[in-house]
């Protein structure tokens, strides 16, 4: 096995992929965000729910696609449920920059997320890692109702 | 006509032909079964493009100096040979293009421009590739033509019980794959091909899986239309063909203008050449054409036929083998089978398989390989393939079950 396929995969990142946290639908959803990725056909569906603030309050996803996508997916509601607007924008510039860049020490406040960091090396699946992200973002920006988003620029 | 059989080949002699496959990848023997999506190319077409540059480079049918009269010896020759090849009437048959898409995106503006009007059907079927999709759903929009599509059974085969149902009079063309590259179905041409005629209605045949795969001759087929691509059959990329009939290329007015296709231009008005050359305006691609015909003389040298025998050796094996990996799913006929095996595994989703693979220098491909319809027909986002060609082994394939039972267990 090569360093960077267990990098990649690694064991909490399968563990999210088999059971993902928060998946399911968010019936009192405030935004509903379909985002695909249409090189591999993968789909997610994430649901947000906001509090007073505009902070998320609640967050779920929905779909299928393959382990980074779901994993990132299932990783990624875990740590921004609760999070304020400015947290969750902050995190995801961090989230890009630990897929896409050379970090030396990833950055604590990503927690779990640091699993994702073996994505680097594979330049083919950083949309699968950032399809979620793009859709929380899209949820952000959107406030209200349902909207798509995609990782090929239309 | 050669009529080598696949036991008279001394097929691992040929490796020794393609550099490429001597190189190790992630500390792995290369294994590429990525051959339909584009085959690696021997030494023989190599030498070809790099002894054109060399030696002979120069515009065609324009310059009076030695060295274009060498080229466009050269150009006209690779006609001539992709006309030899396929059984064309005629060299004023053969198009050149940059691959099957530009082709099938020619007759769809060429040809679709001036003979579809409103109303009129132009019938595919499910399993076509994108490039023999989209073409026609941009000229119906322009036209307000209608598209139909000819069903695929869950064996992966067309439905071709249901074809004199689609084949009404307002089929104007009928345009279909001669082997899915997904499925690895090799369908019927010759038989659709004689429907089709006998309600009025053109063929096209995209033959960018079988060119490079199995004796074809459009004779035999009986097609109005065919297209491949050189890059799939040991040629380079962006170079291709489009068969036509004569009288039909005749009829069909100028697509792309500019140099090389006219007679005589005025300001106002041009006339233009007969085909093949009223469709190649410009500088056309001269090394890749005769790269080509370098790749047809090697393809021929070994035959189509034992070539297409052992390919189908290779894609049965693998498909039988891997029926013993648990959680499989594999697509496409049993019996016939072109040089191509998809399949899906619950394991492991196909990108997450095909980056697995690769970590052992296994080269695969995961995704809807531009068949998205055909992928939702099956109920799946898309497929692991691998495909083969003249210069796979047996050994590489019990290889390949290995590396997929390693991605079992690593996965589940």
């Amino acid at each position: 096995m090569s360093p960077e396929i267990e990098e990649l995969y690694q064991e909490v990142i399968l563990d999210h992929s088999r059971r993902p946290r928060n998946f399911g639908e968010l019936p009192d959803a405030a935004v509903l965000v379909h985002g695909d990725n249409p090189a591999c056909g993968d789909e997610i569906h994430l649901a947000v729910k906001f509090d007073a603030n505009g902070g998320l309050e609640d967050i779920k996803f929905s779909g299928h696609g393959c382990a980074i996508s779901q994993a990132s997916a299932s990783l990624m509601t875990m740590k921004l449920k609760g999070k304020s607007r400015a947290e969750v924008m902050e995190m995801l510039r961090a989230f890009q920059d630990l897929v896409t860049k050379e970090i030396s020490v990833a950055p604590k406040a990503l927690g779990d997320l640091r699993a994702m960091q073996g994505v680097r090396k594979f330049p083919q699946r950083v949309k699968c890692a950032m399809l979620a992200w793009r859709a929380v973002q899209q949820a952000l920006e959107q406030g209200s109702g349902e909207t798509t988003v995609s990782t090929e620029p239309v | 006509m050669h009529r080598a059989v696949a036991s008279q080949v001394d097929w691992s002699a040929l490796r020794e032909d393609f550099p490429i496959l001597r190189q190790q990848v992630r500390g792995h023997e290369l294994i590429y079964f990525d051959s339909a999506a584009t085959s690696q190319k021997p030494r023989a077409v190599i030498e070809a493009l790099r002894n054109f540059y060399e030696h002979d480079n120069a515009n065609v049918h324009r310059g009076l100096h030695t060295l274009s009269g060498r080229a466009t010896d050269a150009y006209e020759h690779a006609r001539q040979r992709v006309a030899g090849y396929i059984g064309a009437a005629s060299p004023d048959e053969i198009i050149f293009t940059r691959g099957t898409t530009e082709s099938i995106n020619l007759v769809a503006q060429a040809w679709g421009e001036k003979f579809i009007s409103e109303r009129d059907v132009i019938l595919l079927t499910v399993m076509e590739h994108h490039s023999n999709l989209v073409p026609w759903q941009l000229l119906a929009e322009r036209k307000g033509a209608r598209l139909q599509f000819l069903p695929v059974r869950d064996d992966g085969t067309l439905d071709v019980d249901q074809l004199s149902s689609f084949l009404t009079p307002e089929v104007k063309l009928f345009a279909f794959t001669h082997i899915s590259n997904s499925l690895g179905t090799i369908n019927p041409v010759a038989e659709l091909c004689v429907k089709a005629r006998a309600v009025g209605a053109l063929t096209l045949v995209d033959a960018a899986q079988s060119a490079g795969h199995m004796p074809l001759d459009v004779q035999e087929v009986g097609c109005d239309l065919l297209a491949f691509s050189g890059h799939k059959m040991c040629g380079p990329t962006g170079i291709g063909v489009l068969y036509g009939r004569a009288e039909l290329l005749d009829s069909m007015p100028p697509w792309h203008g500019g140099g090389e296709m006219i007679v005589s231009v005025t300001l106002e008005k041009s006339t233009f050449k007969k085909p093949p050359h009223r469709f190649e305006a410009g500088t056309p691609n001269i090394a890749g054409a005769i790269g080509l015909a370098a790749a047809i003389d090697y393809i021929e040298q070994i035959g189509r036929r034992a070539i297409f025998e052992h390919d189908s050796q290779l894609a049965h094996y693998a498909a039988d083998r891997l029926t013993e990996l648990p959680g499989m799913r594999v697509f496409g006929p049993r019996e016939e089978r072109g040089a191509l095996v998809g399949f899906v595994m619950d394991a492991a989703h196909p990108h997450d398989l095909t980056t697995f693979a690769d970590q052992y220098g296994l080269a695969m491909r995961g995704g809807h390989h531009c068949n998205q319809p055909l992928m939702r027909r099956f109920g799946v986002s898309g497929t692991t393939r691998a495909s083969f060609y003249f210069y796979n082994t047996m050994e590489e394939i019990d290889r390949m079950i290995q590396i997929l039972h390693a991605a079992v267990r690593f996965f589940s």
